[in-house]
């Protein structure tokens, strides 16, 4: 293993464009981040900002009669190469082995006609050489490792004799088969109650931290980001606007719409209705040019709506935001100017 | 049937009354779940009898399919000797249908069940590949659609000259069609399912991908479908028979039987074609049911 810290994956400039009946939707338009070794990334943003799009593109699940993707996707224990422009067969070997990914619903996610057993042993044949003897252990294994109780008698269960959660255990047990060195996680919670939300992001975190692997976690829900990744990217409109550590998101957002989307998140003190982001997200077909947040940004100014800027320094290592007045988000004045205007 | 009461709804009050309800409920569930399992159990054990019957022709039947009794031409059904009587040359009907069972039951099984694999890859390839794959794949497809089926077989045996096995070559040749069809429609829709994009995730090959995601969850469609094909072959193997384009005499074939008897129907020997005909009937029916009774449990969410 490398040492923590050091890049495992760098998506450069990456662009993901989407030929539909509408027009052409810029679904990824730009995106740059790395993920180190061992280390938890966060992308957080609204539904169709583009997190999803990033996570099939990297994987290179993307459609591609009708996706075009642009920019380079590294990782780096196979060299300098962008994994985008790898063969089919190249970038099967990779999919399991050492990347792998987490879906939302786990209720669809595995093959209702055939066993949980079943399924787990072709995944962790797929990418190795076992006995049928050796591999069934090694399921047992990982499904005791997840948490499933009674793993033996379970092997035998099919889909739909297990509950959300326990499918959402075997699914990562299935994705960890091979042990990858980054699991994308794509709102592996989203479709499962609190408690159990609870329960699957600690296990995946415990997992992250007993493999060394690296994680990247997708999530509408800046609650969830926060509790488990060291670092938070901010999406919106297909572009990163925010990235940083999670403390400093937290307690510094250098973006109005971080901001926002902080103050949508229901308080233990607060009294009265919850704030929302009034407006709805652009369309990404036939995207004005100037900042994409302007038209629902309180600070907004004419320049905004013209031009908007690249990713800048926000004091503090790493921290950037895509926004022209990222030193005044923090000062309260600025927004009681623009809530009295 | 209940055994309740039925006062005033009364029955949401008690949560005993409305325990009963729910196992009264159930039992009948249980017993339309066990209906079902009867109707397979019917065909198959129809199809057994048919099958076991035509093994043992020797022993079952005492004469040869061929052997000619001249001295009791049209013999009617339970005469000495023949218990189903005997055709125009003296042959046995009895011994005639057994025999020529073998013939209809081999392609009740041998034409479908290659076309059922045949038609089932092509259509899981065209489907999950999509593209120009697909594109030229159900324009063959379409082709073989343009032309009635049983003119389209004709000209093939007319071709290649009518024998058995040259009516087996036309039946492969042109019904894997229908299971391409079939199968293609349900790829299209198992392909977008999570599951299938959770196997690419996974690294899986196109190949397993196809034959261990995608056919176990579609195949039920096409496995009802070649019940009702397995049919269709046996009556079009007799139609063929009877068209002179099948089994050439003497063998015995239940189409040709047919054939041969319609001329001495109205001449009182009504036998000659009607017992071939229950033949044809039985196993038709054993195929059936057999067709619905798996259309029953392989339904999906039935589980």
């Amino acid at each position: 293993m490398n040492a923590p810290g050091a890049p495992l994956l760098t998506v450069d400039d990456l662009h993901t464009y989407l030929a539909t009946g509408q027009g052409v939707v810029r679904a990824v338009d730009g995106v740059s981040f790395t993920v180190g070794e061992a280390e938890v990334v966060g992308i957080v943003g609204e539904s169709g900002c583009g997190k999803t799009v990033t996570c099939r593109t990297i994987m290179g699940l993307m459609p591609k009669r009708i996706a075009f993707s642009t920019g380079k996707v590294v990782y780096h224990p196979l060299g300098d190469g962008s994994i985008l422009d790898l063969p089919q067969s190249e970038m099967q070997r990779l999919r399991g082995a050492h990347l792998a990914m987490i879906f939302q619903d786990p209720m669809t996610a595995l093959n209702p006609v055939r066993s949980i057993g079943d399924q787990l042993i072709e995944a962790v044949t797929a990418h190795a050489k076992l006995s049928r003897q050796a591999a069934r252990e090694r399921a047992v294994e990982l499904l005791t490792r997840v948490g499933i109780p009674a793993p033996v008698r379970r092997m035998r269960d099919y889909p739909f004799q297990f509950s959300g959660g326990m499918l959402q255990r075997a699914l990562i047990a299935i994705a960890l088969a091979s042990a990858p060195r980054l699991l994308l996680a794509d709102e592996p919670t989203t479709s499962l109650d609190v408690i159990i939300q609870d329960q699957i992001l600690s296990l995946l975190l415990e997992l992250q931290r007993d493999t060394g692997m690296s994680m990247i976690l997708v999530s509408h829900d800046l609650a969830v980001i926060t509790e488990v990744c060291d670092r938070v990217i901010v999406m919106y409109g297909g572009q990163v606007v925010e990235e940083g550590d999670t403390a400093t998101i937290i307690t510094s957002p250098s973006h109005p719409y971080t901001k926002a989307l902080l103050e949508a998140l229901p308080q233990a003190d607060h009294r009265g209705p919850l704030r929302s982001i009034p407006g709805a997200p652009p369309s990404l077909i036939d995207t004005p040019p100037g900042c994409r947040f302007a038209p629902r940004c309180p600070l907004a100014m004419d320049e905004c709506t013209s031009w908007s800027t690249e990713l800048v320094e926000a004091g503090g290592t790493g921290h950037r935001a895509r926004c022209w007045r990222h030193n005044e988000v923090g000062k309260v004045e600025a927004w009681q100017a623009s809530d009295s205007a | 049937m209940s055994v309740l009461p039925e006062a005033s709804g009364a029955w949401t009050t008690s949560p005993a009354h409305a325990l009963l309800r729910v196992a009264e409920r159930a039992s009948k569930r249980s017993k339309s779940t066990s209906r079902r399992r009867m109707t397979l159990i019917c065909g198959l054990a129809m199809l057994g009898v048919a099958i076991v019957v035509i093994l043992l022709a020797p022993v079952l039947a005492s004469k040869s399919p061929t052997a000619l009794d001249v001295l009791h031409p049209l013999a009617p059904p339970l005469s000495p000797g023949h218990l189903l009587g005997t055709d125009q040359f003296g042959r046995d009907t009895f011994a005639r249908i057994l025999y020529g069972g073998r013939i209809d039951l081999a392609i009740a099984f041998g034409a479908t069940s290659v076309t059922l694999v045949f038609g089932t890859l092509v259509g899981l390839i065209a489907g999950y590949f999509g593209g120009w794959v697909d594109s030229l794949l159900m324009r063959i497809v379409d082709l073989f659609f343009a032309f009635p089926f049983l003119v389209l077989i004709i000209a093939i045996i007319a071709m290649l000259g009518p024998s058995i096995f040259n009516m087996f070559v036309a039946i492969w040749i042109t019904s894997w069609v229908s299971y391409a069809r079939i199968m293609r429609a349900q790829t299209v829709v198992a392909k977008k399912q999570q599951y299938v994009l959770a196997a690419r995730t996974l690294g899986y090959s196109r190949t397993r991908i196809m034959l261990r995601h995608i056919l176990p969850n579609t195949a039920s469609a096409v496995i009802i479908f070649s019940m009702v094909d397995a049919v269709g072959n046996i009556i079009l193997a007799a139609a063929l028979g009877f068209l002179g384009l099948g089994a050439q005499p003497p063998t015995p074939e239940w189409g040709t039987m047919i054939s041969d008897g319609q001329n001495y129907i109205l001449s009182s020997s009504w036998w000659l074609a009607t017992m071939p005909g229950l033949a044809i009937v039985f196993v038709g029916v054993a195929f059936s049911l057999i067709g619905d009774g798996l259309a029953d449990i392989l339904r999906p969410g039935d589980r």
